[in-house]
């Protein structure tokens, strides 16, 4: 096993070089970032000025090592705009994303997992067809939109709920809803698909020949086998909540990495928009192996060849 | 009642599955008996609803299957009124099945040693300590070595003549007095299929269950078999000991069967062996007729007309067919079938 | 009729001759019966074909343009509300315009990119996947080290940085998210393709001599074929919420084009007093991508191989 997690390792490795590079040149794509940082009316010896002291001027691979080795010391440079350290940045509003990733995870979980072993139980039940629904809508649905409905009904209307701010847990409830539909229906899916083939299977045939109880049949022996994939797109789920949380940090005002990066795009702040992508990726990179750590482990024929 | 102890009796064991073409007859009005240290074969080819009839049996069909029983005893005990929690108590207990293939009939996440154990405190029998020392006497029993390691193995780390062992093993757990075993050895090496069969036979012998074997293959049938009971189309068309199946076999689809293979002493060398022409019918809709009369070198009239009863000659000997092969005087007639079924 | 084959089936001596017909249906006409059965096919490719109709005749249909603005009628609600009038049955915008008449030309644009990037996404994830899966070894490896690069970037921020770079027309759109999505292409291809590849059929044409480009497409690539439109049509769906969600954000569509999305963003000021602005762009994007998923898992329902309870 320990060779398969090396080699998955060295990939990974490999990856996220090359997610680096594409992170470093993904605003300079436009040409000439300095002229884009400089604005429409600087003259040509303003713009060379933008780029001698933003060191653009300089060859683009030397500055992506220097980049780099700066990042590696934890030096990623300061923003544009506020001059303030990007790390200083990340740092403070990580947590809010990632608070918001792990809530919406576990609120799609704790409906997914039950929602999806129920309904392959009970096929063509009306649970089974209601989960599937379900799973539908929220596969359907633009996830800013629905942010915006629970504004409108629970914010306005009803005044459950507050609208913006992040100071408080309740101020967490409606983008946690909003962001865990949309990875709730594939969640879903999955469980329901390997519960049914685990329970059509020849091991689940010979558990209920040796009499044991419904419950034993269910969770020790079907939902066992079923759970394995899922494992591995909750990992995968978590990391694209960290990159994807853009869109309902904008619509309920949350101050996370995600709106730093659209802001940062905005203004072209290319250091802030580098580091977070690099980052972001890097950690989707990890959960990935992280996965696969709990994969091998879960399944005796991975961790014992 | 009989004289020696019936561990199972069946009767009018019958299965319909409901599909979107219509209803199908898996099984017809099935009846048979076991007793203690006794082996029953239940013959056919594949898809003649002998696995059926044991899920039934069992208490193991799949949802869309309905059974119907006219009389259903293990040890005396009717298990048709039973609940489905009372029956799930006595599966692995009093009765348990051994399947084709060991290696998807495990769970392959957990250990031998685990699914062993489970069957023994579920039951009731002692607690996981006393589970642990029998699943190492068992596997010792059926022949496996470095019992205790082969505990903390999972399935994919055995071959498939142990992981059948540590099957037969698992049965076991519970000493139970019937046990069902569907093909047990079709899955495997020609070489290991004789040692699982040899172990069968020992372990009845020293624990004298009933078992019953399920399988196509005649040959098993030869060297296991104290009855057999021949299955064709969902309905049961020859009964009889072993003796009386393969030296005077009544019904021509057994008949067809025993030409298509090589018996010594009976088979001439260099001669061709036969074959049964034609495919089984379709088992939707009410039964009409005799089932196999289209592929029957011997098929007349009559055979059309209404379905062949299952006639008793003497006990335990039956067939069903209005010209047995081998009997004395007149050929029954379908009319005359029908008299007496009124 | 002429698509149903009988087969007879002659059974020979000892015994008399009988004979039995058996009916085989082709499968196409299985697949025609499943697909006029299928209630999520049914459901799935009349909202889409009602869909492209309005978008093709929408100038028919509607007598406004959809950028003529008139503010002598803003925020008229719709018909069924106190307010509403006939003469605009969704009501208008902030800026007067119709806004059942903006909603029909935006069906266009969210069809077109959502057409157009999962063809563009098809075309490239389909030609690795079949290469890799075909080539197997190092070029496959190399393929599903570019799957990995891919699945690690964060797609929103990457089509983000990547429209602030080329602009937000549809065409720059529809080409930045076709560059996004192919992964899901390269994986069911190169799976499919790795097990056409040892089917016997294949075999045989290699040890004719036929080339690989050959193979490629004429064996492999009809067995990929209805994955590949299964997918196509999933990943369409996605392509349609993305944009909606790149132009809600103000980098995607940009104004006064009616995009679906924008014009929720547009509604957004307003959404407490008049929510039908937001309400009614959302319910439209909904309905069609439900559609749209519900079609591909139809397809996919339709021509799985015979065999599935």
């Amino acid at each position: 096993m320990s060779r398969f997690l090396i080699h998955r390792a060295l990939i990974a490795l490999l990856v996220a070089i090359t997610v680096s590079i594409i992170g470093f040149t993904l605003l300079r794509l436009s040409g000439d970032l300095a002229s884009a940082l400089a604005g429409d009316t600087a003259t040509q010896e303003q713009i060379a000025q933008t780029a001698h002291l933003y060191g653009l001027d300089r060859p683009l691979s030397i500055q992506y090592f220097d980049w780099v080795w700066k990042a590696l010391h934890g030096d990623l440079g300061r923003s544009l705009f506020t001059n303030e350290p990007v790390t200083y940045l990340i740092g403070q509003r990580i947590g809010v994303t990632a608070q918001l990733s792990v809530m919406a995870l576990t609120f799609a979980l704790l409906i997914a997992i039950p929602l999806g072993v129920v309904a392959a139980t009970r096929p063509n039940s009306w649970i089974d067809r209601f989960s599937l629904g379900l799973a539908v809508l929220g596969q359907g649905m633009p996830n800013f939109w629905f942010g915006l409905i629970l504004i409108i009904v629970f914010g306005v209307s009803l005044r459950w709920l507050p609208i913006s701010g992040t100071d408080h847990f309740s101020n967490f409830i409606m983008p946690t809803i909003t962001l865990g539909t949309s990875v709730m229906p594939a969640i879903m899916r999955l469980t329901r698909t390997g519960m049914l083939d685990a329970l059509d299977s020849d091991y689940i045939r010979t558990a209920r020949a040796k009499g044991l109880s419904t419950r034993s049949v269910l969770f020790k022996h079907a939902l066992r086998n079923a759970i394995l994939p899922v494992v591995s797109l909750t990992a995968v789920s978590l990391g694209f909540l960290l990159g994807g949380s853009v869109i309902v940090e904008s619509v309920f005002a949350l101050n996370g990495i995600g709106f730093l990066a659209f802001q940062s795009i905005l203004r072209t702040d290319f250091p802030v928009v580098q580091s977070i992508v690099v980052f972001v990726s890097f950690c989707y990179i990890l959960l990935t192996l992280v996965s696969d750590m709990i994969n091998a482990y879960l399944d005796p024929r991975i961790r014992l060849g | 009642m009989s004289q020696r102890q019936e561990v199972l009796q069946v009767e009018g064991l019958s299965v319909a599955i409901d599909t979107p073409g219509g209803t199908l007859r898996a099984v017809s009005d099935v009846d048979l008996h076991v007793g203690r240290g006794e082996t029953l074969c239940i013959v056919g080819e594949s898809g003649c609803g002998k696995t059926i009839t044991s899920l039934g049996i069992m208490g193991l069909l799949p949802r869309r299957a309905r059974l119907s029983v006219k009389r259903l005893e293990l040890e005396g005990r009717d298990l048709a009124r039973l609940s489905g929690k009372e029956r799930a108590a006595l599966r692995g207990d009093r009765m348990a099945m051994i399947f084709q293939d060991p290696m998807t009939s495990l769970n392959p996440v957990y250990t031998i040693g685990n699914q062993m154990e489970e069957i023994y405190v579920r039951h009731g029998k002692g607690n996981q300590k006393q589970a642990r020392e029998r699943a190492e006497y068992l596997l010792h029993k059926v022949g496996i070595s470095a019992a205790t390691s082969r505990l903390g193995q999972y399935p994919h780390q055995l071959s498939g003549g142990l992981r059948q062992r540590a099957m037969v093993a698992m049965t076991l757990m519970c000493d139970p007095t019937l046990i069902i075993a569907d093909e047990p050895t079709t899955a495997l090496d020609v070489t290991i299929q004789a040692q699982i069969l040899h172990l069968l036979d020992d372990l009845q012998r020293e624990l004298h269950m009933a078992l019953i074997l399920i399988t196509h293959d005649l040959g098993v049938v030869a060297r296991m078999a104290d009855r057999v009971v021949v299955m064709y189309a969902g309905q049961v068309v020859e009964t009889g000991t072993a003796e009386e199946i393969f030296a005077a076999p009544r019904h021509p689809y057994t008949r067809g069967l025993l030409d298509c293979i090589p018996i010594p002493g009976k088979t001439r060398p260099g001669a061709p062996l036969g074959s049964i022409p034609g495919i089984v019918p379709s088992l939707l809709g009410p039964l009409e007729s005799c089932q196999f009369r289209n592929r029957c070198p011997q098929a007349f009239a009559d055979c059309a007309k209404a379905p062949v009863p299952l006639r008793e000659t003497s006990p335990g000997r039956a067939d069903r067919c209005l010209l047995p092969l081998g009997a004395p005087a007149q050929p029954r007639r379908a009319s005359e079938a029908l008299g007496a079924a009124e | 009729m002429t698509s149903i084959e009988r087969d007879r089936v002659i059974i020979s001596s000892p015994a008399p001759t009988y004979e039995i017909e058996i009916e085989a249906p082709s499968p196409r006409m299985i697949m025609r019966r499943r697909a006029l059965t299928h209630p999520g096919f049914l459901f799935g490719a009349t909202v889409v074909l009602a869909t492209v109709i309005i978008a093709l005749c929408a100038p028919l249909l509607t007598p406004y343009d959809p950028y003529a603005q008139d503010l002598s009628q803003r925020l008229i609600p719709p018909v069924w509300a106190a307010k509403g009038s006939w003469a605009h049955l969704l009501g208008t915008d902030a800026m007067g315009r119709d806004y059942l008449t903006r909603l029909m030309y935006g069906a266009r644009i969210s069809l077109t990119i959502g057409f157009g990037a999962a063809a563009l996404a098809g075309i490239i994830g389909t030609s690795l996947g079949l290469i890799g899966g075909y080539f197997g070894g190092w070029v496959d490896s190399v393929v599903m080290y570019c799957v990995n690069v891919k699945l690690a970037l964060p797609g929103i921020l990457v089509a983000l940085s990547l429209i602030e770079v080329f602009g937000g027309s549809v065409f720059s759109v529809t080409l930045i998210l076709g560059v996004l999505f192919w992964d899901r292409f390269i994986v069911v291809t190169r799976s499919v393709t790795q097990q056409t590849r040892v089917a016997d059929y294949v075999t045989a044409a290699e040890a004719v001599g036929a080339s690989r480009f050959r193979i490629i497409l004429g064996e492999v690539l009809p067995n990929v074929l209805n994955h590949i439109i299964v997918i196509a049509s999933l990943e369409m769906a996605v392509a349609i919420l993305v944009e909606a969600a790149l132009s809600f954000l103000g980098l995607g569509i940009r104004p006064p084009t009616p995009s679906w999305g924008l014009m929720i963003s547009e509604g957004r000021n307003f959404m407490f007093f008049q929510p039908y602005l937001v309400a009614v762009p959302g319910i439209a994007i909904l309905v069609l991508v439900v559609a749209i998923n519900m079609l591909g898992d139809g397809i996919r329902d339709i021509t799985a191989p015979e065999g599935r309870n």
